[in-house]
Parts: C-alpha cells; sequence; structure tokens
C-alpha cells in the first residue's frame, strides 16, 4: 500500500487507512479525511512542499510528512 | 429576558459577514479570556435583548486547539439560548460535520445555509425541506454577501429560544456504536445532565480528555468504562475518535445523497485563477509582486507619508505648540505644562502616530485575506517557514516589521495556530525597523567610515535572530511537540466586499488605540519624568540638563551591567532606556548628552558624520558594533511592546516576549565584544572570555539538543487502573 506523500500529481486515490494517532489522527480526519474518502492530488506548492488536494469538493494544503500517515491505494 | 444567539461556524464560511449583517455597528471586539483569540459581541439589529456571540470559526469540536475549546467551554458553560450554525453551502459535506456535533450538545440550533448565491450560481440544488428533516433543525437560505436571509435567519432563532424549542440529532451512528454509547450512559448516569448525555456520551466514548477532566469520574467507574469502549474498538477495528469521525461523515455522506444534487462542471472561476497564481512558476513572482505592493504603499509611499503627517505636523507642528501656549496662556506651572506637552501629547502622539500607516496596512491585509490569497501565501512560504518553527503566514508580519514594528506584530492575527503566532509576535521585532535606521547610519558613518556592510550586516542580524530564536524556542516545553498537522483549507477566491475589509480594518485599529494606549502613555510619562526631573544642589526638581536627571542617576546605577558588552557608562545606558520610546531617540539622545552641535538625528540624516565626534569618542569599533547589536535586538519600543501586548493578551507571555529578547541581545552582545578583544588582541583570555564561551556552549546546546517531546495524554490513567 502507498502513502498519500507517494501519489503523483493529477491521481484521484482511495483513502485506505490512517496512522498516527490523537491531535494528528483527529485533525486530518476532521477535515474530512477518512476511510473510503476520495482523494485528487492537484498540485505542488512551488518549493515542493506542502501538496494541494481536493477532498469532499474542497482544496485542502497538507504537508508530505503528514500525508506520509495517509495510506491509499 | 435576553436571549443570547451563539453563531457557530467553519472559517471562511462568511460567519464575519453575516454578524457584521446582524448587529450592524453594535459591537464589542475584545479576546476570550487569557488567550489570544478574538471574541466579538453584538446586539441583533432591531432587538434591544437579544445578544449574538460570534464564536471562533471551528471544523470540530475536538480537545486539541485552542479555539475549539474557548468553543467548547462556552457552549457548556455559558449555555447560550440557541446556536446560529451557519453552513457553507458550497461546501456543504465537511461542514455540516461540525453541525453533527453541535446538535449532540443539548442546545437549540437553527441553520443558516449561506453562499446560496454561488450554490445557484454553480448549477447545484439542495432540498432545504429534507436537509431539514434530516438533520433535526430548521433550515433557511442565506446569502449573507448580498445580505439576503441572515435576518430571517436571527429571527428564526430567537423564535427557537422564546418557544424553548429542543433539537434532537437525527444522525445515527452504527449499531456497534450506539450500543456502546448506550452502555456508556448507563454507566455514567449520575455524573452527567441529562441535557446533555448524548454529547458527553459521545465525548466519553472518545476519551475527551477535557470532558473527562471536567466531570471527574471514580475511578470504577472509568474502568467499566474503558471496558466497554476497548470491546468497541476491537469490533470495529479503530481507535473510538476515528471510528466517531468515520461515524460522522458517514452520516453525513447519506444526508447529502439525499438532498444535495451537484451539477458537474468544468473549472471554477476560482480554480482558474488558482492555476495561475500557485502555478509552480509563477507562484513566487506573482508573490514577490503581491509583496512588493504592499510593503510599498503600505511602509514606504502612502503610510509613511501618513505617519509623517501625524508625528510632525499634526502632533508636532498643530497640537503641540497650541496645547503649550495655551498652558502658557493661562499661566501654568512650567512642570505641569512640560508634563502635558511633552509627556501627554508626546505620548498620545506616539500612539497615533503609527495608527494611519496601521490602517493602510490592515486595509490591505484585510483584503488578502477576505479574497482568499492570505492561505496561498501560507501554501507557497510554508516549507521555509515551518522549519524554525514559524508559519508561512510570518512572512507577513516580518516584511511589514523591516518598516515598523508595531503593525508588524499586529499583522500576527492572521496566523492561526496558537504557538505559531507566539513566537512570530516574539521575534517579528528582531528585523531592524525604520526607526532603528538612524542608530545603524550613525554607527556605520561615525565609527566605521561608512563602510557598506554595516547596514546589510543589522539585517542579517535580524534575520540570523529569527532563525535561532524559532530553533531555541521550538526546543523548548513552551512551544515544542505541537502535535497537531498543518492541513489547512485553501478557500475559494472572491471578490473582497469593501464593507468587510472597512469594518475589519476599522476593528483592528481601534482595538490597538485601545489596548496598547495606556501601556505606551503610561511608560511615556515615566520616562519623560524621570529625564525632566533631578536634583540639584540637594533639591528636586526640574533639570534643564539631562546630566542631572533621576534618568541618569538610574543610568549610572545600570551602566555597570552593560560594562561587558563595552559600554559601560551611563550615557549609554540613558540612551537605551530613551529608545524604548522610540529608537531613533537613541541618537537623539547621544546627541544631547554627549553636547554635539545640533541636532544628532539631523546631522545623521545628513550624512555629516564629521560633527559626530563627539559621540564617536566614546566608542571603539568594536564598542560601538556591540552597542548596534544590543539596539537592534533589545526589547522594542513601548508602541511595540503595547502591540505585544495587545495580540498576547496575556501579562505573562508578554513579559516573556520582552525578557527572551532583552537577555537574547544581552547575550549576543556579550558573546560579540569579548570574543572581539580576545580575536582583535585588544585584551588577552579573561573571566568575560570564559563567560562568553560558556554562553556560547549553552547556545549551541540548545540549538542542537534534542527538542522536547510532549507525550501523548490520552486516558492512560485507567490502562495503568486496569494493569
Amino acid at each position: 500500500m502507498k502513502t498519500l506523500r507517494e501519489i503523483p500529481i493529477g491521481q484521484t486515490v482511495m483513502v485506505k487507512k490512517l496512522e498516527g494517532e490523537g491531535a494528528l489522527k483527529r485533525r486530518i480526519m476532521d477535515m474530512g479525511i477518512t476511510k473510503g474518502t476520495q482523494i485528487y492530488v492537484r498540485k505542488v506548492a512551488p518549493l515542493g512542499d506542502p501538496v494541494e488536494i481536493t477532498v469532499r469538493g474542497y482544496e485542502l494544503s497538507i504537508r508530505k510528512g503528514d500525508a506520509a500517515n495517509i495510506l491509499v491505494e | 429576558m435576553a436571549i443570547t444567539i451563539a453563531l457557530a461556524g467553519n472559517p471562511n464560511c462568511g460567519k464575519t459577514t453575516m454578524f457584521n449583517d446582524l448587529t450592524g455597528s453594535n459591537q464589542f471586539v475584545g479576546n476570550w479570556p487569557g488567550v489570544t483569540v478574538e471574541k466579538k459581541e453584538g446586539k441583533l439589529k432591531g432587538h434591544k435583548d437579544v445578544i449574538i456571540t460570534d464564536l471562533p470559526g471551528i471544523y470540530s469540536l475536538s480537545p486539541y486547539t485552542l479555539e475549539e475549546v474557548v468553543t467548547r467551554n462556552y457552549l457548556i458553560g455559558e449555555h447560550p439560548d440557541v446556536i446560529l450554525n451557519l453552513v457553507d453551502g458550497s461546501n456543504i459535506e465537511r461542514n455540516l460535520y461540525l453541525t453533527t456535533q453541535l446538535t449532540e450538545m443539548g442546545i437549540p440550533v437553527v441553520i443558516a445555509l449561506n453562499m446560496m448565491d454561488i450554490v445557484k450560481k454553480n448549477g447545484d440544488v439542495i432540498d432545504t425541506k429534507k436537509l431539514s428533516d434530516l438533520l433535526g433543525c430548521q433550515v433557511i437560505e442565506t446569502s449573507a454577501v448580498k445580505n439576503e436571509g441572515s435576518m430571517e435567519a436571527a429571527e428564526a432563532a430567537v423564535k427557537m429560544a422564546l418557544q424553548g424549542g429542543k433539537t434532537t440529532p437525527q444522525h445515527v451512528f452504527s449499531k456497534p456504536v450506539e450500543d456502546t454509547l448506550d452502555r456508556i450512559g448507563e454507566i455514567a448516569d449520575n455524573f452527567i445532565a441529562q441535557e446533555n448525555k448524548r454529547w458527553y456520551a459521545v465525548k466519553l466514548f472518545e476519551r475527551d480528555e477535557k470532558a473527562l477532566e471536567s466531570l471527574k469520574l471514580p475511578q470504577g467507574t472509568l474502568a467499566e468504562l474503558e471496558k466497554a469502549i476497548t470491546s468497541c474498538e476491537e469490533e470495529l477495528d479503530d481507535d473510538s475518535e476515528s471510528i466517531i469521525t468515520n461515524e460522522r461523515y458517514n452520516a453525513i455522506a447519506k444526508v447529502i445523497k439525499a438532498c444535495v444534487k451537484k451539477k458537474r462542471g468544468g473549472l471554477s472561476t476560482s480554480d482558474k485563477i488558482d492555476r495561475i497564481v500557485t502555478n509552480r512558476f509563477l507562484a513566487l513572482p506573482i508573490f514577490a509582486v503581491v509583496m512588493f505592493f504592499v510593503y510599498y504603499i503600505s511602509v514606504s509611499t502612502v503610510g509613511d507619508l501618513l505617519t509623517g503627517f501625524t508625528n510632525d505636523t499634526l502632533f508636532g507642528e498643530w497640537i503641540s505648540p497650541a496645547v503649550e501656549s495655551f498652558l502658557v496662556g493661562i499661566g501654568c506651572a512650567d512642570w505641569l505644562t512640560g508634563l502635558i506637552v511633552d509627556g501627554i501629547v508626546g505620548g498620545v502622539g506616539a500612539v497615533l502616530g503609527f495608527v494611519p500607516q496601521m490602517l493602510v496596512l490592515f486595509l490591505m491585509l484585510c483584503a488578502l485575506e477576505d479574497c482568499g490569497y492570505m492561505a496561498r501565501i501560507a501554501f507557497i512560504m510554508d516549507r521555509i517557514f515551518r522549519r524554525f518553527g514559524l508559519s508561512g503566514k510570518s512572512f507577513i508580519p516580518m516584511l511589514i516589521g523591516s518598516g515598523c514594528g508595531v503593525p508588524g506584530i499586529m499583522a500576527s492575527r492572521t496566523i492561526e495556530q496558537d504557538r505559531d503566532r507566539k513566537m512570530t509576535i516574539m521575534t517579528t521585532t528582531f528585523i531592524p525597523c525604520g526607526a532603528k535606521m538612524p542608530i545603524v547610519a550613525l554607527i556605520a558613518g561615525a565609527l566605521f567610515g561608512g563602510a557598506w556592510w554595516v547596514a546589510p550586516s543589522a539585517y542579517f542580524i535580524g534575520v540570523a535572530a529569527i532563525i535561532i530564536s524559532g530553533i531555541i524556542l521550538k526546543k523548548t516545553k513552551l512551544f515544542a511537540g505541537d502535535p497537531a498537522p498543518f492541513v489547512m483549507e485553501l478557500p475559494q477566491y472572491h471578490l473582497p466586499t469593501v464593507k468587510n475589509v472597512l469594518r475589519g480594518t476599522w476593528e483592528r485599529g481601534s482595538s490597538f488605540i485601545k489596548k496598547a494606549g495606556t501601556v505606551i502613555l503610561l511608560s511615556s510619562i515615566f520616562v519623560w519624568f524621570t529625564s525632566s526631573f533631578g536634583f540639584v544642589d540637594g533639591t528636586f526638581g526640574m533639570v534643564d540638563d539631562i546630566d542631572a536627571s533621576v534618568l541618569a542617576s538610574i543610568g549610572s546605577v545600570v551602566a555597570p551591567v552593560f560594562a561587558p558588552l563595552g559600554f559601560g557608562n551611563w550615557q549609554t545606558a540613558v540612551a537605551t532606556v530613551l529608545g524604548l520610546v522610540a529608537k531613533e531617540e537613541v541618537v537623539g539622545a547621544l546627541g544631547t548628552i554627549y553636547a554635539v552641535a545640533g541636532d544628532a538625528l539631523e546631522l545623521v540624516e545628513e550624512g555629516a558624520f564629521g560633527e559626530l565626534g563627539a559621540i564617536a569618542q566614546h566608542f571603539t569599533a568594536l564598542s560601538a558594533y556591540s552597542f548596534l547589536v544590543f539596539n537592534l535586538l533589545c526589547a522594542p519600543c513601548f508602541a511595540a511592546i503595547g502591540a505585544i501586548k495587545r495580540e498576547m493578551n496575556n501579562a505573562k507571555w508578554t513579559w516573556f516576549a520582552i525578557g527572551y529578547q532583552t537577555v537574547f541581545a544581552y547575550t549576543m552582545s556579550f558573546m560579540l565584544y569579548q570574543f572581539g578583544l580576545l580575536f582583535t588582541g585588544a585584551a588577552g583570555f579573561s573571566i568575560g572570555t570564559a563567560i562568553a564561551a560558556v554562553i556560547l556552549v549553552v547556545y549551541l546546546w540548545l540549538l542542537f539538543r534534542k527538542g522536547y517531546v510532549e507525550k501523548p495524554t490520552r486516558l492512560r490513567s485507567v490502562d495503568t487502573v486496569e494493569a
């Protein structure tokens, strides 16, 4: 299984599992990234981090380090 | 009977606009007790006894962020009569997530489905009637920007409160979860109020630390709860907090499926704009241009003109002389005239002098925020700034800080994360502001023969101080272990509305005058008093010569402290203290004390450094540079300290910030001077060198040690009871 960090721009993936715990995990989930959610990787910031994704119909910016906690396929 | 409506909703859902619509000019802006989160209250237009409280924009009611905790404490502790929940119809799925939590709190909820103009423009259709049934609360369509529906929504909320209506959450979780929640309700039945039963059951299931703290359950009950929770977690193979979040979004997905028909279209206008603005190659140049304009207008042209006008013309030529001649005319005592003209009017002028410039800056910042570009700035700059514990949005305060630290500090408002904001407030004034430039020019001109590198080195020192402080502070317990990830919404672009921008500008400007004003005024009066009074021939009275003033006496007591930095005489000590009034005063004060012919500040501006020999002869190149470094980094002027106090909203944090800056400045100058002495061969190895070496080691340790890591504070106490 891949993490969201490794997904190239322009691809749509589905969330399989979230790692981490407590505030970190809760924050990501509160923003709508839960099991079974579709994520479209939209673009990378000019300096290479963070990435912009589309989730539940809106745009979200997430650091690559945090994206590594999201397992997708 | 007065009714309180709590206005709740996600960030970027149009809450501020609606709040302004509903309350008009009847607003009180402040902070929530003891925290840096803004609190706004106002009376509903046309209703004397209806108060609307604007809650912080939040995505959830988790116990992890300051804003969310403030909101929860308010809703549970103050129990408003009704919640008016603003839901962004164009982003309904995520917005309803908060709604599912609000409806569980035992407070009646009315939903204002906002941004309906955008929903319709996009061609989407929302069945409001069905939505209302499925959520269990009344839904009213609004479009706050166009002032449509806001009043109806508020009136529906008032009606709900008057009728004592109830909201029962309609979303149901899956069977294992519901069974466990029922079980929790039974176990903790004696400890929770009936009206919040659902809320507490869910919170206990999540092992919410704040809820547990407030309920103070006995160990036996906790162990029983833990057993019920764990068995459900095993059944569903996830932790309880994630189970609830998942269930909420699943429930919302069902609601959405039944009520919302989205028209699938191509790229929206906002998408098209974003394609260009945050494009890999264009983003940085566009960013540079935007920042250049913000800086150019607020700092160097319009802002500078306005500040110059307020300081020099309005106060310098009009008000001060007018007040003085009036007081002299009515035969007022000299000391009183001095107090009023130099102390009070001068002090008030020092406060107001910054306001026009600040208003110009805020006008632009509000526009940037309102149109959605501010979030993109964080997106673009995040990578650089987060390395030393700051946010991408810290860029703006620092940029503005190079003009003036006061609006720079105030600009930190736009940073959401509490720790990032505090750290930005603490480090912004390290960047040399416009008023510090005369000090730099004096040292460069009079002691280094106008060497080209002195001015750039001042900026370099400022940036280095920010980076070093960022790394050091991030590793301390106060700032470390921030477990919240940086997940930030990038809102849709839209045209800023004039009304919003103007109101935001005014709010920030006036709150600075109110909150920072007293600090600045009192300190100005204090410095005026100590510098114009003193003992002459054994009698206490007003003195013409600053040599005889109380301040000079204080200066000679303090002076030895500065000796290891190379400038241990009362003259420089006094100049440094006067620098707190305004940094350019340092130059003026040195000129006065060392009896330079003419105004030292003007001589520096003219570049007549030959005339400043009287100052120069008291310094060596090394002690002068050490003096420069200290004055660049130490506590900022009173106006900036006032701004720090306004933003921190906490005396302890304000003192910590000022103390940190001063200690940092002192130790840096200490090392510079002592090592300088050694390496230039001016002195051999001494105790001073040894202390400097110790300081260096301490700094290196602070920089390279492993940071403090916050331990996860979950419900482990229960585990240990069982184990």
